[in-house]
């Protein structure tokens, strides 16, 4: 059975108030439905099952360079002529800037994807249920010494419709799936953690044995972990970890930031930012992404971008607004976190474009150095501004090319502008991970490891 | 926001496929938001959101529903959802008669943000703007954001509470850049509190303006942090991070209960120095954390989770209360009408010690200063946590000399606590925070006097 898509019906609550702006007005309206649902599993019971449905809208009201913007958590219609007189009202507060206006349509067209799945649509809630405690139950199959402190499934659909007086109209909507598990392992007096995810269009795409393994070796992995020496030492870190420092890096080639003095690579362009071994894109328009989009935040065509091409750096991520301001073209990256916010320059889909050796092959050229497993901290030791980079983190240390002793409690430190230089080798272990940018191993030389 | 006898018809219809409790959660929204970058106001903006989560428990099963249509339709779907979701086979018919609570103040307002108007708040950025630019010449940007938001909130269960209550907070935050030979520095400083307009007549904007400014201009000379085990010192006020995430976190019954804690089963022994006392207190009033009830229609309370370093108790929600057959302690939070509560922190400190807070540094022959804290976090597993130094110093023959850039610390929580050897007399409390926790974030307060731990790793570079 196909789910009829009733986007069209939100561009037609966008339509309806863009038809209302008043001469000399720019307005934008954005209107999202979503609903989902999350099952946790502990103990083969269901801990909790929650059904959650939201929907809003948002307008923003641009004239003579003056922004006003406003929101509300439904689609009443009573409401939304409120919301539009308050965004007018706004307006009145916000300060003149020449760059201000919405996107205008720039010929680019959609890439298209198959972001939805009829096949989750009707997967029945018990299928759901099922795979929750499936998920718990191989996991504590792994190993006796393993716990599971929470196993969940989740899924999502979300719609969304952009309409401007700039000449903007579109609409589309999404699916997805993911399951994770929680685990704990315990030894004598000793506890460690791992985790492990799946991801998929529908349920039947869920990897449950691999993300079992996962989150078993994870936690096993680490018992026994002590405190290591300091010291300069060539780390190694694992895809998921590579996958959370590439979205630090993509916030620092931000259009945004640039124009308002915050990159550190404003005035870069062209020149050599990082060892040429690293070619990172951006690109939404991989399904295989798992923030795949069709359109942007502010309703562009979502495009596949080149940031940095053999250690060069390429170009900038730009909001409608940045692009205007750096006299560049736009690059469909306005970002919005939901009906309530506005939009802002942001990468969608980081990928590093993969080496060729595995994870092994890497570790066995090795003679002293450490796999970085989990980090830590990353909100609060990192400075995208200034490039100072510290962070806690758990691993294994590697000796003469064997993985070997876990280790814990401590932290790697260096600068982003260092680091991206100090790129000793890209993985060839490509992985499509929960989150907007993709894992590879990836092995930065002579970072500081502070620990006993 | 809606009526106690549509609320009872919303209970009984949550309690229909046989489940032993329900819940219906209503919070209606309003806020303000305004943003200033670059010179410029760049938009104001305004907000509604409203709604109802309403939850059933039946056995150990947790159903959980929200919507945004408060109609006694809309609440009476919901919960058919949620006790859809939480089926125990059972069934039949249900009472619930409500009992109003009386409302309870623990932070008066008295000025509703909502009544001061829009250009009353954009005067307080430009403000901001022109005292953080003031502060220096190499100053070379400022953000600032002001919010406010007024929560009204009904709470009713089939236990037959029904309670209300009213919340009013306002934010003002401040980012500054400074640009100098080797490279640009970022300093920050808030400004955040359970309290109406009247926040600014006691507070001068200025001076959290002046605060941020300072701290990126101070970095700008700032030399690589160290990298290793030091002695660290912890000013007065910018520390409370560490009790939030060296042992905050491991006390919330949600996760001893799972035995994802270190502090599980410690209860009556030793599990920090005897110099420290730790409170989790949701009644201070106008802090950034404190609450009348909690999210559960719990009054808010006073709880000693650590006296003289005996850990006493943990923190408890409904759900964990009602497993161990004992008294909530008024931390069941949630972020919004959206989502289940949990075991949440309200404002955590540690009590004042004895000393001049002088006399600790100088008593220091090498180590850090740490005058502000970013975030942190923690393996509440393991005990590990981290935080950022936002602005720290070397302390070289007990004085404080050069700045350190940024970095963070990492150390092991219940070691660290047992590692706490001095303890100040200058009490005060941090700046506003979000505590996250399973993808939800609330408003958390904390505090502690100057204190020093004998040794903790400091995550810089320099050798």
């Amino acid at each position: 059975m196909s789910t009829p898509d009733r986007s069209a019906e939100l561009l037609v609550i966008a339509e309806r108030v863009v038809a209302m702006a008043q001469p000399g007005e720019q307005v934008e309206a954005y209107v999202s439905r979503g609903l989902s649902t999350e099952v946790r599993v502990y103990e083969g019971e269901v801990e909790h099952f929650v059904s959650a449905q939201s929907e809003g809208i948002g307008i923003r009201v641009i004239k003579d360079g003056r922004t006003g913007t406003s929101y509300c958590g439904t689609l009443d219609p009573s409401q939304i002529a409120e919301v539009l007189a308050e965004a007018r009202d706004n307006l009145g507060y916000g300060e003149p800037d020449e760059w201000s206006g919405l996107a205008e349509p720039d010929g680019v067209a959609v890439v298209p994807q198959s972001l939805w799945d009829d096949n989750l649509e009707n997967t029945p809630t018990v299928r759901k249920i099922e795979l929750a405690k499936l998920l718990e139950k191989l996991t504590l199959a792994g190993d006796s010494r393993v716990r599971v402190d929470d196993s969940n499934y989740s899924d999502a659909f979300g719609e969304a419709a952009v309409a401007t007086t700039t000449g903007i109209r579109v609409a589309g909507r999404e699916n997805g799936c993911y399951l994770s598990v929680g685990t704990l392992a315990d030894d004598g007096d000793e506890t460690q953690t791992g985790f492990g995810f799946a991801v998929g269009r529908n349920v039947d795409e869920l990897n449950l044995e691999r993300a079992a393994r996962e989150a078993v070796d994870r936690a096993t992995r680490l018992l026994g972990a002590t405190k290591p020496e300091s010291r300069r030492i060539t780390v190694v870190l694992d895809p998921f970890v590579t996958a959370q420092f590439l979205g630090i890096i993509g916030g620092t080639l931000n259009g945004e930031s640039v124009v308002k003095g915050r990159s550190l690579f404003a005035q870069r362009i062209g020149e050599a930012v990082a060892n040429p071994l690293l070619t990172l894109v951006d690109d939404p328009t991989n399904p295989l992404a798992y923030t795949a989009t069709d359109i942007d935040g502010e309703g562009l065509a979502a495009r596949r971008n080149v940031l940095i091409q053999d250690g060069v750096l390429q170009k900038f991520v730009q909001s409608t607004y940045s692009a205007r301001r750096m006299g560049v073209t736009p690059t469909g990256n306005g970002l919005r976190g939901g009906y309530g916010g506005s939009p802002s320059a942001g990468c969608l889909a980081l990928q590093i474009v993969p080496g060729l050796r595995s994870q092994a092959d890497i570790v066995a050229g090795i003679d002293d150095g450490i796999l970085i497993q989990q980090v830590q901290g990353l909100h609060s030791g990192v400075n995208a501004v200034s490039g100072d980079f510290s962070t806690g983190a758990a691993g294994l240390l590697i000796k003469n090319g064997t993985v070997g002793a876990p280790v814990r409690e401590f932290t790697i430190a260096s600068t982003l502008q260092k680091m991206l230089l100090d790129i000793a080798e890209v993985g060839g272990d490509l992985e499509w991970l929960p989150m907007s940018a993709t894992g590879v191993s990836l092995v930065i030389h002579d970072v500081t490891m502070s620990g006993a | 926001m809606i009526d106690n006898d549509i609320l009872e018809r919303v209970l009984a219809e949550g309690l229909r496929t046989g489940a032993d409790f329900a819940e219906v959660f209503a919070s209606d929204w309003r806020g303000t938001g305004v943003g200033l970058d670059d010179g410029k106001i760049e938009q104001l903006s305004t907000g509604r959101n409203r709604g109802a989560g309403i939850r059933v428990i039946a056995g150990e099963t947790t159903g959980f529903a929200h919507t945004a249509d408060l109609s006694e339709a809309g609440l009476m779907a919901a919960a058919r959802v949620a006790a859809e979701a939480a089926r125990q086979g059972g069934g039949g018919i249900k009472v619930v008669a409500l009992t109003t609570q009386p409302s309870r103040i623990v932070s008066p307002i008295e000025i509703d943000p909502s009544t001061i108007g829009k250009a009353a708040k954009v005067d307080l950025l430009r403000r901001v703007d022109e005292a953080a630019r003031s502060a220096g010449g190499a100053i070379s940007q400022v953000s600032a954001g002001y919010s406010d938001g007024r929560t009204r909130i009904v709470i009713a269960n089939s236990d037959g509470l029904v309670a209300h209550d009213e919340r009013v907070r306002t934010l003002l935050r401040v980012s500054a850049v400074a640009n100098g030979d080797a490279g640009m520095q970022t300093g920050f400083d808030s400004l955040g509190h359970t309290m109406g307009f009247e926040l600014f007549d006691k507070v001068q904007v200025e001076d959290v303006a002046r605060a941020a400014a300072g701290r990126a201009l101070t970095k700008l000379k700032a030399r690589p942090a160290p990298s290793g085990s030091l002695p660290v010192v912890i000013k007065a006020g910018s520390g409370g991070v560490l009790f939030h995430e060296a042992c905050g976190h491991g006390l919330e019954a949600d996760l001893v209960a799972k035995g994802a804690s270190v502090y599980k089963g410690k209860v009556g022994e030793l599990v920090a120095s005897p110099l420290v006392t730790l409170v989790d207190d949701g009644t201070m009033t106008h802090e950034w954390g404190a609450i009348a009830i909690d999210d559960e229609g719990h009054p808010s309370q006073y709880n000693v989770l650590i006296e003289n370093g005996i850990l006493t108790d943990y923190m408890w929600d409904y759900l964990r209360a009602r497993k161990e057959g004992r008294p909530q302690s008024g931390n069941g939070r949630r972020q919004s009408y959206k989502d289940l509560p949990m075991v949440r922190m309200t404002n955590t400190y540690v009590l004042n010690g004895e000393e001049d807070p002088a006399d600790i540094i100088k008593d220091t022959p090498n180590g850090v200063y740490v005058a502000h804290l970013g975030g942190g976090s923690v393996n509440t597993a393991t005990g590990d946590f981290v935080f950022g130094m936002t602005e720290a110093y070397l302390i070289e023959n007990g004085e404080i000399t050069e700045p350190l850039r940024e970095g963070n610390l990492i150390g092991n929580g219940p070691q660290v606590l047992r590692d706490i050897d001095r303890l100040g007399n200058d009490f005060a409390m941090g700046n506003p925070g979000t505590c996250g926790k399973d993808g939800q974030g609330v408003p958390v307060g904390d505090g502690q006097p100057t204190l020093r731990v004998k040794s903790m790793t400091i995550g810089g570079t320099a050798s």
